[in-house]
């Protein structure tokens, strides 16, 4: 399409449960956003969706997986990177389907990929502190991880849990082997940094969320907790004392 | 040996150790049962039949190992042995989770390649 270079195929991961407000204008702002020297493609994930994310999805005219069954952010976010692997991404990016990320920040979290700064880039709220920043409950929930975090691995991360993060070629291959099922973000974070690759956090806006609910609604939020908290503990052991990248 | 009062049980416990031998058999043999999981089954039936025709057999097994009571012996195995099947039933059923995501990944990804196969 440009006379670039190179021409970096970047996937745009969207994980949608029950979606149906805000997918289909989303998807159209993705496919107006344009890179120098990137080819975009929007790639939604339908997980069982049990209102009309569907049809709306195949009215933006997109290519869509579309799961059997119910797997969860994490499964549906994997099997997105699967599609970048077979299809030879040189980038992948979760966006959440609510909204709550905004098109317009795509550049910030891909750039430093294509410039090769790091392998990783997650977008964090935090760091500038503008824009949506959470309500009080997830946020403590974020500083624990963050101070978890830093005590196990020694690095600081100010918003484990954002979604909004992008990833390069090997890091794909890395989640297309293990990626873990339910609140996967502050996880993979771990498995990212024991696998040596290299994380970098650039701040973003992010919207309060348009439609849908959160994965984590308050009553959850003690067990996801805990989840996540053992889910980043073994998987922490696993990687330190049964080699790297063994996966189950 | 006085009378066949104590034989009651015996007989009894006999039959009931027959009789789950046999639907274990029946399970396998209608494919109902993978022969993997019938191990423990059929060896489960072997021990209850032996200790059901040896009478003498916990009492002499409880004196080895020191137990005072007997039956408690029969619970503290019976128990242990639930729990180690339960663990291993919730390996199988972790291992199946992961086998249902891989498969329903890799449908979702063909049913994409198929429709991209329509559109050209």
């Amino acid at each position: 399409m440009k006379t670039e270079i190179s021409n970096k195929k970047v996937l745009i991961i969207i994980p949608c449960f029950n979606e149906e407000a805000s997918i289909y204008s989303l998807l159209q702002e993705i496919k107006e956003t344009k890179i120098e020297g990137c080819f975009i493609q929007p790639l939604p994930v339908n997980d069982c969706s049990t209102d009309k994310t569907a049809i709306e999805i195949n009215k933006a005219a997109v290519a869509y997986l579309d799961l059997p069954v119910n797997l969860g952010i994490g499964g549906a976010v994997q099997s997105g990177y699967h599609y970048a692997l077979q299809n030879s991404f040189d980038v992948a990016v979760q966006l959440d389907g609510d909204g709550q990320h905004p098109v317009n920040e795509l550049l910030k979290v891909i750039n430093p990929i294509i410039n090769k700064e790091c392998d990783v880039v997650i977008g964090s709220r935090f760091i500038s502190k503008e824009g949506f920043q959470s309500s009080g409950l997830r946020r403590f929930g974020i500083n624990y991880f963050k101070k978890l975090n830093q005590f196990l691995l020694g690095i600081k991360v100010t918003d484990s849990t954002s979604g909004f993060r992008a990833i390069n070629s090997e890091a794909i291959k890395l989640v297309c082997e293990y990626y873990p099922d339910e609140y996967p973000e502050p996880e993979a974070i771990v498995l990212f940094h024991l696998n040596r690759l290299k994380i970098k956090e650039v701040p973003v806006l992010m919207r309060e969320r348009q439609g849908g609910t959160s994965s984590i609604s308050s009553f959850k939020s003690v067990y996801y907790m805990i989840k996540v908290t053992l889910g980043i503990l073994f998987i922490f052991i696993r990687i330190k004392f049964y080699g790297k990248r063994s996966a189950l | 040996m006085e009378n066949v009062v104590p034989y009651k049980i015996q007989i009894l416990s006999i039959i009931g150790a027959l009789t789950f031998m046999f639907l274990i058999f029946r399970l396998i043999a209608k494919g109902k049962l993978r022969e993997e999981y019938s191990i423990i089954w059929i060896v489960c039936t072997i021990i209850l039949l032996v200790f059901s025709i040896w009478r003498n057999g916990l009492d002499v097994l409880a004196k080895i190992l020191g137990v005072f009571y007997a039956p408690a012996l029969i619970f503290l195995a019976a128990i242990f042995a639930i729990i180690v099947f339960l663990v291993h039933l919730s390996v199988v059923n972790s291992k199946q989770h992961e086998q249902i995501k891989k498969l329903s990944q890799e449908m979702a990804l063909l049913k994409s390649k198929l429709m991209e196969e329509k559109k050209l």
